[in-house]
C-alpha cells in the first residue's frame, strides 16, 4: 500500500512558479508518468516527493502522511536519476547493497537480497565490476536495482530512459513495465517524450508551465484530450477552426467555415455560440474514391497536397475546400509501394460521426 | 615565417635558465673539492659530512616535525573550507581561505610575527612556526579540494541521501572517498611548502628554533659549501618525489583544473 497525494503544491524560485497549485492522487501499485515540455516543473516535483526541494505550499501525503517534515534519506521513497548516479568507487554489488548498509541490515541478508536483486535485472556475473565498466543499458540496471532493493513503497524515475539509444529504450521500457508488475511498488516516472509516457503508464498527467492540465489514462489522454495543449503534446492531430451553431431542430451543430457541418458528438456544456477547433487524429481520417467514403458522415473532396513516407505509414496532407491542411494516415500495407494517391490528385477525404473532437478556445 | 625552430630555441634557454643551475647544485655535491669551482672527482663525501652536522640534523628533525604537524593540521582544515566553499557560495569565505596563497610572503610572515608576538604574546619557537606554516597551506588544500568537488556529479550527493545515507553517512561513504585523492595531494602540497619555506619562517622562527631553510642560509652567509649542495640536493629530491606522488594520486586536479 503506497497511496500518493499531492494537495495543492506550489513551488516558486524568486518570483517564477515553477510548480503551481498540482493536485494529484497516485494510487497504490500504479505507474503514473508525468509528461510534459522541458521546464514544466516535472523534476521540482519529484525532487520535492524525495525531499530535496520543498513546496512553500502545499501537502505530500503517502498514506495519509506529510512527508514534508521528514529528510531525504528517512522517507520510503527512492530515485532512479537520470545520469543514474551510480557510485564510481563502489563495485555493482557494493552500489546495489549500498540502501541495505545504510539501513543496517545483516550481512547474512543483504548478500541474500544482492543475489536476488542481480538476478532479477539480470547481472549476475557483473557484481565484482566498476560502473564504468558496464554499458548504458547494465549501468541503467544497476540504478534500477539498487533503488528497489530496500523495497521502497514509492519508485521515482526521473527520464530514466532518455540516455539510452533508441532500440535499447524499447527494450528497457518493456522489462520497466515487468518489473513493475512483479514488485508491485507504485512508480512516478518523469518524461517528456510521450511516445514513451504512452507505452509504460497507467495514468499521465500532462503538465504545462507548472500546472497540470489533464490527468487520464493513455487512450483517453489520446482519444480525448481536454484542450488544445493536451492535443497537441500527445501524438499528431489536425485541428481546424470551428463554431457551434444551432441547427434547423434548435439542437446543437458544429460548422466549419467554407467547410460546412461536421457531425461529431459535443462534449456536454459547450453551448451555441461557442469557438475553438475541431481536432482530428491522421489515422481517423480515411482518403480514397467515393464509392468506399460514401457511407461515412463527413465527407469532402480535396487535393493531395504532400506525402511524407514513413515506412509502416505513409501520411499525407490533404488541403480542403476552404483551404485548409488536414493530415491522413494510410498504412503501407501494399510491399513496396509508397504513393497510393499521386499529389496534386483529386480525391475524397472522410471520417465517422464520432471521431475528433471540439475543443473549446 | 617559419617560428618552429625559434620557439624550440626560446622554450630550450628558458629550461635551460631554470634547471641549469639546480642541475650545477646536485653535481657539484658529488665534487671532491671545498671549492664550487672546478670538477676534481666523485665522492659521497659532503654527504658523509651532512650526517654527521649535528646541527644540520637538529634542523632537519623540526623541518621535518613542523612540516608533518603543519601538512595534516592544514590538510584538515584546508579539506573543511573546499567543502564549506563547494557549498556555500560565500565571496567572503572564498576570499578569507585564498588570499594567503596570493598574499606576498613578506607581508605574511611580518603580519604573523607582530599578531604573534603582540596579540598572542606567543614565545616565538616551534608553535609560531607550525601556525604560520597552517596558515599559508590551507588554501593550497582548499582549492585543490574544491576543484575535485567541482568535478563530481552532485546526483552522487543527492543519490546516497535518497538511498537512506544520512548527511553524516553521505561524507563517510561517498563525499570523503571521491575527494580523498584531492586530499592527500594537498596534504603532500602542504608538506612540501612548509619543508622548504624561508621567508614566513624567518620572521616567525625566534632564536631558539633552526630549520633547514634557515641554516642553509645561515651557513652561505659564509660560503656555499658542498655541504650546503648536498643538502640542497636532498631537499630537491623530497620535494620532486612528493609533487611526482601528488599528480600520480590525483592527476587532474594538479593538471590545471584548478
Ligand atoms: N533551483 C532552482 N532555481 C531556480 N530555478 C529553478 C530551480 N530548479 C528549477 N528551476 C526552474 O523551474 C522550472 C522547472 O524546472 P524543472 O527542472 O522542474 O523542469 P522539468 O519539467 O523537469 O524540465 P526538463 O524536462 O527540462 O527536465 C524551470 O524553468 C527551471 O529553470
Ligand atoms: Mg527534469
Amino acid at each position: 500500500m503506497a497511496r500518493l497525494e499531492l494537495r495543492n503544491i506550489t513551488r516558486r524560485f524568486g518570483d517564477f512558479v515553477a510548480v503551481d497549485d498540482v493536485s494529484l492522487t497516485i494510487e497504490s501499485g500504479e505507474f503514473f508518468t508525468l509528461l510534459g515540455p522541458s521546464g514544466c516543473g516535472k523534476t521540482t516535483i519529484l525532487r520535492m516527493i524525495a525531499g530535496f526541494e520543498f513546496p512553500d505550499a502545499g501537502q505530500i501525503l503517502l498514506d495519509g502522511i506529510d512527508l514534508v517534515g521528514t529528510p531525504a534519506e528517512k522517507r520510503p521513497v527512492h530515485t532512479v536519476f537520470q545520469s543514474y548516479a551510480l557510485f564510481p568507487h563502489l563495485t555493482v554489488g557494493e552500489n546495489i547493497s549500498f540502501p541495505l548498509r545504510m539501513a543496517r541490515h545483516a550481512a547474512a541478508d543483504i548478500r541474500q537480497r544482492l543475489k536476488e536483486a542481480l538476478e532479477q535485472v539480470r547481472l549476475g556475473g557483473k557484481a565484482g565490476k566498476y560502473p564504468h565498466e558496464l554499458s548504458g543499458g547494465e549501468q541503467q540496471r544497476v540504478a534500477l536495482a539498487r533503488a528497489l532493493i530496500n523495497r521502497p513503497r514509492l519508485l521515482l524515475l526521473d527520464e530514466s530512459l532518455a540516455a539510452l539509444d533508441a532500440k535499447l529504450r524499447e527494450e528497457m521500457q518493456v522489462e520497466l513495465i515487468n518489473l513493475q508488475r512483479e514488485v508491485g511498488i507504485t512508480f512516478v516516472f518523469v518524461t517528456h517524450a510521450q511516445v514513451e509516457a504512452l507505452a509504460l503508464s497507467h495514468r499521465i498527467a500532462v503538465m504545462n508551465q507548472g500546472k497540470v492540465e489533464q490527468v487520464d489514462e493513455p487512450a483517453r489522454l489520446y482519444g480525448f484530450p481536454r484542450n488544445r495543449f493536451v492535443a497537441d503534446f500527445i501524438g499528431q492531430i489536425t485541428m481546424i477552426p470551428a463554431q457551434v451553431e444551432e441547427s434547423a431542430h434548435g439542437h446543437r451543430r458544429l460548422v466549419v467555415d467554407g467547410l460546412g457541418e461536421i457531425v461529431t458528438p459535443l462534449p456536454q456544456g459547450v453551448v451555441i455560440g461557442d469557438k475553438g477547433v475541431f481536432a482530428i487524429r491522421p489515422e481517423q481520417v480515411r482518403i480514397g474514391v467515393q464509392a468506399e467514403l460514401a457511407e461515412l458522415k463527413n465527407h469532402f473532396t480535396g487535393e493531395v497536397h504532400s506525402l511524407l513516407y514513413q515506412g509502416d505509414v505513409s501520411v499525407y496532407r490533404v488541403r480542403l475546400p476552404n483551404g485548409t491542411m488536414i493530415e491522413a494516415l494510410l498504412p503501407n500495407s501494399a510491399p513496396g509501394r509508397a504513393e497510393l494517391f499521386k499529389v496534386g490528385a483529386e480525391i475524397k477525404v472522410g471520417w465517422r460521426h464520432d471521431a475528433g473532437v471540439f475543443l473549446h478556445e | 615565417m617559419r617560428r618552429g625552430p625559434w620557439l624550440w630555441a626560446a622554450a630550450l634557454a628558458a629550461y635551460a635558465f631554470l634547471y641549469l643551475p639546480l642541475t650545477i647544485v646536485v653535481i657539484y655535491s658529488f665534487n671532491d673539492s671545498r671549492l664550487n669551482a672546478e670538477w676534481v672527482g666523485f665522492t659521497w663525501h659532503w654527504y658523509h659530512e651532512l650526517f654527521h652536522d649535528e646541527d644540520m640534523l637538529i634542523a632537519a628533525g623540526n623541518s621535518l616535525l613542523i612540516a608533518l604537524i603543519a601538512s595534516l593540521s592544514a590538510t584538515l582544515l584546508g579539506t573543511m573550507a573546499g567543502l564549506a566553499m563547494h557549498r556555500y557560495d560565500l565571496k567572503l569565505l572564498n576570499f578569507m581561505v585564498l588570499a594567503p596563497v596570493a598574499m606576498p610572503e613578506i607581508l605574511l610572515g611580518v603580519s604573523l610575527l607582530l599578531f604573534f608576538i603582540q596579540v598572542l604574546n606567543l614565545t616565538l619557537g616551534m608553535l609560531s612556526i607550525v601556525l604560520a606554516h597552517i596558515t599559508f597551506s590551507i588554501g593550497f588544500v582548499a582549492v585543490i579540494v574544491r576543484a575535485q568537488l567541482t568535478s563530481i556529479d552532485e546526483s552522487l550527493f543527492e543519490a546516497a541521501r535518497d538511498l537512506g545515507a544520512t548527511p553524516w553517512e553521505t561524507f563517510r561513504y561517498v563525499t570523503f572517498p571521491l575527494i580523498l585523492p584531492a586530499v592527500i595531494a594537498g596534504g603532500l602540497m602542504a608538506f612540501t611548502l612548509s619543508i622548504d619555506d624561508f621567508v614566513v619562517t624567518f620572521f616567525t622562527a625566534g632564536v631558539g628554533v633552526q630549520t633547514l631553510p634557515l641554516r642553509i642560509y645561515s651557513m652561505i652567509k659564509i660560503a656555499v659549501t658542498p655541504e650546503v649542495n648536498a643538502v640542497s640536493t636532498l631537499m630537491m629530491l623530497l620535494t620532486l618525489g612528493m609533487i611526482v606522488l601528488a599528480s600520480r594520486i590525483a592527476p587532474d586536479v594538479l593538471k590545471g583544473k584548478v
